[in-house]
């Protein structure tokens, strides 16, 4: 299935070269894959995956490991950022 | 160094100043800054004042921890009746101008009156004298600043003052300290500029001192930055990436108003991020981001300082916008472009700093813009009225709109009255995205739903800082609610809005609360402050203060009519995202609210409310 990954602030160091001018990579999953394989696979630091949204809607820790990813989904992540 | 325990009273009318000794009583009920000036405030002025007339005040107050070894104690507030919404006004500024007025010995600067000619506000420690400011007037705050500096021959002399916004009755002018941070809201600056003061000048050699228990002082406020310095948001987040992070984050979420709120999202969204500022310019290979900056005393420095591209359309032949300057902050950057459609980061940071070169509030300015756009995409206005083509997502437009405002010229003028006029004028007031005739900032409430209570009841109009539930309900700062709902928001906002009060009146930066709570401020302010400073103390001078500004704004004619959103929010739903579908559900959570807050179903504080807190 295809699944779009965003990373955005200091975890786009992890994309590729040419990914980062748009923050995304579209990947080729199989079934039923989590965020939190995702995030192994890739190597990203748990503790700066803090925010975790699937289609804008946020993740909870509790449930990365569970949550099946869908085709045409996008997860995005970012580290502890606040703003305002 | 605590309170100096010394008002300066200005008197433009007869042009004295004087000093007075501070009301130690109300300091010990409403702390400082914005909750003790306001005490000041709605004691010496009637709610019903005109907001430009000599009869309203305007109050320039430090919080006991302002020029202090707080992390962040730079802060100072000006309070005043405001110029755009009618309600009680606070509007909070970092930079160095806080701290100095502290060393020179002073808590607070009340004006009153107005002065027959243009002056301002000079202040060497003890001594304080209005001058003349002919020569100032018509003058920008940058070239202001640098004008008062050498006359004073003092390069550390702090400078705030008005542009030509202020000057020319933008509604929503700034004051604005230290060439970019500003009291930005609700037209303080107007108010100022209606007095005929252009500036205060301040020299401070006094330096801190007073401090209650300087060991304890000593301890807590380590202790604090300790917390600061492990907290990844105020350590790593906000340094690197400022607040503009959050534009790709609130696209994501679908709450990024875009095209005065007929989107939730902006195609172009990264293309103005914290992301794209860090990236090169295929133009000239150097990126818009130029460092960090930080505020006195401050150990985050969120702050951007950036450069233009030289060959950008807005700056060509124009090198006094070359240099490094301040901005984009995530709510400019949100105001000057989704809010009209405008992807094009360089033209708005030049309107960003067009801003706070004259000294006129982005936010309010771009939402206007965007309304102005909306208008003319319906036919209602034209290029003909407006002096140009003004689609939804000209950069040309905005670029020169934002440099006829604070001038007053052509259509620029009627920009200067804020959305809320503006669309009444042209028989669309629905059109006007705002609360209380103050804009939104940057987060829509169909996508944030406690945001749209928040906005709602903010005692200044819109306002984003007077309750900043997206901490919780985006970001899980303390814990993560969901932004989707409306239960348990009534509570939520209470609760930000409280502790928010308490935060405003101390001195330092609201950032601070994306790591510190309350918990974290107690004991620096019961080191500093004489009194015993414990959380219930605390808690309830945070209930006071809101109180009293509400109390305020019922007298000047406000209703619970007023604590409402647009019809755009409640009846038009979001288009995409996961708030796909939702409007916001504001007429469920108001009467949660109120009696979460002890009010009867008109919004007004019952006796027994009254009592409890002392009011």
């Amino acid at each position: 299935m295809k699944v779009t990954l965003k990373l955005y602030a200091t975890l786009s160091d992890h994309l590729p070269t040419q990914a980062r001018k748009t923050n995304a990579v579209e990947l080729d999953l199989p079934a039923g894959t989590s965020p939190a394989q995702v995030i192994e696979t890739w190597s990203l630091p748990i503790k700066l995956c803090h925010l975790v949204l699937v289609d804008g809607v946020f993740v909870p820790p509790a449930e990365r490991a569970t949550r099946a990813l869908a085709e045409g989904e996008v997860l995005a992540i970012w580290p502890p950022i606040a703003g305002g | 160094m605590g309170w100096t325990k010394k008002v300066l009273r200005v008197d433009l009318s007869k042009g004295t100043c004087k000093s007075e000794p501070l009301n130690m009583k109300w300091a010990q009920e409403y702390l400082g800054q914005r909750g003790l000036a306001t005490k000041y405030f709605v004691e010496e002025v009637d709610p019903k004042v005109d907001p430009l007339s000599p009869a309203n005040k305007m109050i320039m107050a430090t919080g006991p921890l302002t020029g202090t070894m707080a992390s962040t104690g730079g802060r100072y507030s000006v309070i005043t009746k405001g110029a755009l919404t009618g309600a009680i006004a606070c509007s909070n500024s970092g930079g160095y101008f806080g701290a100095e007025m502290k060393f020179a010995g002073w808590d607070m600067v009340i004006f009153e009156g107005k002065s027959p000619k243009p002056v301002y506000l000079a202040i060497e420690d003890d001594k304080a004298e209005l001058r003349d400011a002919a020569h100032l007037w018509g003058k920008t705050v940058w070239q202001t600043e640098e004008i008062i500096k050498k006359t004073h021959q003092d390069p550390q002399t702090r400078v705030c003052s008005i542009g030509r916004a202020g000057e020319n009755g933008v509604m929503y002018a700034c004051i604005v300290n230290d060439l970019h941070r500003a009291a930005g809201r609700s037209g303080v600056g107007t108010v100022m500029g209606s007095k005929n003061l252009k500036a205060v000048a301040i020299r401070g050699t006094k330096g801190a001192g007073g401090i209650k228990d300087g060991k304890a002082f000593m301890k807590a406020t380590v202790a604090a930055k300790k917390v600061l310095a492990e907290n990844a948001v105020t350590s790593q987040g906000l340094p690197t990436y400022g607040t503009q992070v959050l534009m790709n984050v609130i696209n994501e979420m679908g709450a990024l108003p875009t095209r005065n709120h007929r989107d939730v999202q902006f195609e172009d969204a990264r293309k103005i991020s914290g992301e794209a500022m860090h990236e090169k310019r295929p133009t000239d290979g150097k990126a818009q981001l130029v460092t960090n900056a930080a505020c006195f005393g401050c150990t985050i420095a969120c702050g951007r300082i950036s450069k233009m591209d030289e060959g950008h359309f807005s700056v060509v032949n124009k090198p006094e916008y070359w240099g490094a300057s301040g901005g984009l902050e995530y709510e400019a950057a949100w105001a000057l472009g989704a809010a009209n459609g405008v992807g094009d980061l360089e033209a708005l940071q030049y309107a960003n700093l067009i801003c706070n070169e004259d000294g006129y509030d982005p936010i309010t300015f771009g939402a206007t813009v965007g309304a102005a756009m909306e208008l003319y995409d319906l036919g209602i206005l034209t290029k003909e009225q407006i002096g140009m083509d003004a689609p939804f997502g000209s950069a040309e437009a905005l670029v020169k709109l934002s440099e006829m405002t604070a001038k007053g010229e052509g259509f620029g003028k009627e920009l200067g009255l804020g959305s809320a006029r503006l669309c009444a004028k042209y028989g669309k007031p629905e059109l006007s995205m705002g609360v209380k005739k103050q804009e939104f900032p940057a987060y829509d409430s169909r996508g944030i739903q406690g945001m749209g209570l928040a906005y709602a009841t903010s005692n200044r109009g819109a306002c984003h800082l007077r309750g900043y539930t997206v901490a919780s309900e985006v970001l899980g700062i303390p814990v993560k609610t969901d932004p989707l709902v409306t239960e348990g928001k009534a509570d939520l906002v209470k609760a930000f809005q409280d502790a928010t009060s308490v935060f405003d009146s101390a001195g330092v930066c609201v950032f601070t609360t994306f790591a510190w709570t309350l918990a974290d401020l107690q004991p620096q302010l019961d080191a500093a402050c004489e009194g015993g400073w414990s959380m219930e103390k605390l808690a309830l001078v945070g209930e006071r203060i809101w109180n009293m500004e509400r109390v305020f704004n019922n007298a000047a004619g406000f209703t619970a009519k007023d604590d409402d959103l647009p019809p755009r929010l409640k009846t038009e739903a979001a288009k995409t995202g996961p708030a796909k579908g939702k409007v916001n559900g504001i007429d469920v959570m108001r009467p949660e609210y109120y009696k979460a807050r002890g009010w009867d179903e008109k919004g007004v504080p019952s006796k027994d409310t009254l009592k409890r807190l002392g009011l």
